[in-house]
């Protein structure tokens, strides 16, 4: 034993490289280092004869050339004038819209479906449960088709609104679902609308300084505070009161139908609104699944144990259960959350130009660009990818048992 | 006293009642209605909400089902023959069934060859899903992946013969040289096969007539069949791959270590797409210049790397999910690191990841369908290109829509029962 722990000095021989255990892990990790090294070296070479004999080369000067194609969903100003550049920051913000929209409604739709899925109601869990599986168990990119068939087979087309003999009406008068997208009403800011959107401001901070105030005083004092109907009432009455006294300031603008299709409102495209719906009812399954285990994961014990501590089911929901559940949930949330944002890159199956439609779709195709284009492209989702599981890495540190 | 009761009551009775039937509220299915679907007015409401919403899918689908036609050859004969009725068009699944399943390209005579070898890999896997099954089976599930190759892609057997030949030859080297040491033994094997199959693949380039069936070009693959092989494919390639990258995570070698952690870390980061992508557009740069190598087998390549990441990830919690005596226990006999992993690590961390492999595969699987995008006809490219572009079936969405997920619907649903099933069979034996 002692010889382990204590070699012989002095006599190192070149065998020891293979076989004793102090040298041996440098000499498997030299040769997987040159292994490496050779590899990238064959691949690099492989690359630079395969561009010579092409005639290309690597080069980004593309990024500033004008793009010469249209998107027809842009959050910022875009020309066929502007540069890829500029195509490419359209992507990115119409990636981040759909994740955005599909991360707020996949969260609404799992938590009821994985609350529900432990309801009481036999019938009700059958039906969640047959809705989890069969979203789970069949690709995205089949509902996303699915849905964009709607819109194409369903869905009246605008012209379908015309004349007296129309076959297709608008909902509330507001809102007209066609076969090109949705058209809803769209918030037209007149003078004074500052004061407004500021008062509503403030009363969200309001709100959550009460909240304070009120934990504070059952904390310190053992005073309790009803919060719920107090917060509605901050949440409405200042904005309305201010809206009226300002004098209306926020109009809504109806789309309304002229010639063939409809003007005003904000209009939502088919695309968007498939991939946004397809990504939130299949993400929504798997959250709903993680959302039932987080609840299950908490004990009836505790439960019990709040209940036994003259606690109302309420409070035993807010205070006991649900910090400990959350827990659970939120990690795999997040990383839901980063899966949907992954699979937005199928946009390109229903033309919906985000990041992968313009910079790894038409850009690519017109300039050629492909190696340069492709890396891009994995490094935002990479970028994307890594700051999430860094805000994962926080949350979890922060939430982590202390004990001990 | 009993004195005292006896005087007062008038009537004590001193047998048993009968045994009476519970009442009707507290027995049987009024019982468990009431507690399981009306139990309080909320309840009660979501029972008759859920109910209408039944009723409203029922009544609306079912006349779609039951006219529904299964023997015209076009959209509007069928149309015709509905003359007004709701009713659902199947003769697109029936016409159609060929591409659907084997793409618009495949040699019509050789659709008996992906038939049997999807039969033979049923056999071929059973061993491996089912431990009961006969152990003997196993030396089939070896041999499959070149006869499945052969069958597939046809040409002589002589080609996946020689590389089954090379394979158990660097198998004897390995087994030859495995007493000295693991790496010398793996070293030997690696070398003995490249050098077998590199010798060998004289022989079917000299005799490219024996045993051959008609060779067919992987463009031709197509419709379920390529979601199938893909699958497959992928999935069994991945798993060593994965173990690989999992220990090498694991490990005490820092530079190691990062190479794997890089790996895993950059590719669960991008999309599939991004990566079918790359296999579409770039991988070719990175060949030989003037090879030509197939866009099947570059997405093969890519896919794998994917999965290979994610099932490292779920090794990786197996790995940790193992007690540290365990792995002090393996050093305490004096076990080397290949034996310790071989014989004690990697059976009880493989098994308890079990149900996180199983989940990846269901993943990888629904996501061959990606493959459409670059414009290969897997099943849904099938049905968004060659089949609703048609003149006959343009508009026919619902039953094809419908057939795609009735199909990977039974596909995934089952592979997820069945790991359920391998958790409950395994859960006994670790108590």
């Amino acid at each position: 034993m002692s010889t382990i722990s204590d070699p012989p000095a002095g006599s190192f021989q070149l065998s020891m490289l293979i076989n004793d255990t102090r040298y041996r892990s440098y000499t498997f990790q030299f040769v997987a280092l040159i292994l490496l090294i050779m590899a990238f070296a064959y691949l690099g070479h492989n690359l630079l004869a395969n561009l010579r004999a092409a005639g290309l080369n690597i080069s980004y000067n593309f990024l500033g050339e004008p793009a010469g194609y249209d998107i027809n969903q842009t959050l910022i100003p875009y020309t066929s004038q502007s540069t890829h550049w500029q195509a490419s920051m359209v992507g990115v913000l119409n990636t981040l819209l759909v994740a955005f929209l599909g991360c707020i409604m996949a969260t609404i739709i799992g938590v009821f479906v994985g609350v529900m899925r432990l309801s009481d109601n036999w019938l009700v869990r059958q039906l969640m449960s047959i809705y989890v599986e069969i979203f789970r168990n069949v690709p995205v990119l089949i509902w996303i088709l699915i849905i964009m068939a709607i819109f194409i087979a369903v869905l009246p087309q605008p012209r379908d609104f015309r004349g007296d003999d129309a076959t297709a009406s608008m909902v509330l008068g507001m809102f007209a679902f066609t076969g090109r997208g949705f058209y809803t009403p769209a918030p037209v800011f007149g003078p004074g609308s500052s004061v407004v959107i500021a008062t509503f401001l403030a009363s969200l901070v309001g709100i959550f300084a009460f909240k304070r105030y009120a934990k504070k005083a059952l904390y310190d004092r053992g005073q309790l505070i009803p919060t719920l109907w107090p917060s509605i009432a901050i949440f409405f009455i200042p904005t309305i009161l201010v809206f009226f006294i300002m004098g209306r300031p926020i109009t809504l603008d109806y789309p309304a139908l002229q010639g063939f299709n409809f003007q005003g409102g904000i209009f939502m495209r088919n695309s968007l609104i498939a991939l946004w719906f397809a990504l939130s009812i299949y993400t929504a399954a798997f959250i709903a699944e993680n959302v039932r285990a987080g609840i299950l994961a908490v004990s009836k014990g505790q439960t019990e144990a709040a209940a036994s501590l003259g606690l109302r089911p309420g409070r035993i929901m807010n205070l006991v259960i649900l910090p400990q559940a959350l827990r659970v949930i939120i990690p795999p949330l997040i990383s839901q959350y980063l899966n949907l944002t992954k699979n937005s890159s199928l946009a390109i199956a229903v033309g919906y130009m985000d990041l992968t439609g313009t910079l790894g779709g038409i850009t690519l195709n017109q300039t050629g660009r492909a190696i340069e284009a492709i890396f891009l492209l994995m490094l935002f989702y990479l970028a994307i990818s890594l700051a999430i599981s860094a805000i994962m890495n926080v949350y979890n540190n922060a939430v982590k048992l202390k004990e001990r | 006293m009993s004195d005292t009761h006896a005087q007062t009551v008038a009537f004590v009775r001193t047998t048993m009642l009968p045994e009476q039937p519970p009442p009707a509220s507290e027995a049987g299915v009024i019982k468990w209605m009431r507690e399981n679907l009306f139990k309080g007015w909320f309840n009660s409401l979501l029972t008759i909400l859920s109910l209408y919403f039944i009723f409203q899918i029922v009544t609306s689908a079912y006349p779609w089902f039951a006219n529904g036609i299964w023997n015209t050859s076009s959209l509007a004969e069928c149309r015709e023959m509905l003359d007004g009725m709701t009713g659902a068009c199947f003769s697109v699944l029936t016409e159609r069934w060929n591409q659907l399943l084997f793409g618009f390209t495949y040699p019509t005579d050789a659709y008996w060859r992906p038939t049997l070898a999807f039969v033979l890999l049923i056999v071929a896997i059973a061993p491996v899903l089912y431990p009961k099954a006969p152990r003997q089976l196993l030396v089939f599930t070896g041999i499959y992946p070149f006869l499945a190759y052969w069958l597939i892609w046809g040409g002589t057997l002589l080609t996946p013969l020689m590389i089954l030949v090379g394979l158990i030859a660097g198998y004897f080297a390995f087994k030859q040289f495995e007493r000295q040491s693991f790496a010398m033994g793996l070293l030997a094997g690696v070398v003995a096969a490249i050098v077998v199959i590199w010798a060998g693949g004289i022989v079917p380039a000299a005799m490219p007539d024996v045993l051959a069936i008609q060779a067919i070009p992987s463009r031709d693959l197509g419709g379920f069949m390529l979601n199938m092989i893909l699958g497959t494919v992928c999935v069994s390639l991945s798993l060593p791959l994965g173990i690989m990258l999992a220990l090498g995570r694991q490990s005490s070698m820092p530079i190691i270590k990062w190479i794997c952690v890089i790996f895993i870390e950059f590719i669960r980061g991008v999309p599939l797409i991004t990566l079918l992508f790359v296999a579409n557009v770039v991988l070719a740069y990175f060949f030989p210049p003037g090879s030509n190598i197939d866009l099947v087998l570059r997405v093969i390549i890519m896919i794998t790397m994917f999965s290979a990441a994610y099932i490292a990830e779920v090794i990786r919690g197996g790995l940790a999910a193992l007690p540290r005596g365990q792995y002090e226990a393996a050093d305490s006999l004096g076990l080397d690191y290949a034996q310790s992993m071989r014989l004690i690590i990697l059976p009880q961390a493989l098994k308890i990841s079990i149900p996180g492999i199983v989940n990846v595969a269901v993943g990888l699987f629904k996501d061959t369908t990606l493959v459409s995008v670059i414009s290969m006809f897997d099943l849904v490219g099938m049905i968004r290109g060659p089949i609703l572009a048609s003149t006959e079936w343009n508009g026919v969405y619902w039953e094809l829509w419908g057939f795609a997920v009735f199909v990977f619907f039974i596909v995934c649903y089952s592979i997820s029962k069945y790991s359920q099933w391998l958790e409950r069979q395994l859960a006994t034996d670790r108590r």
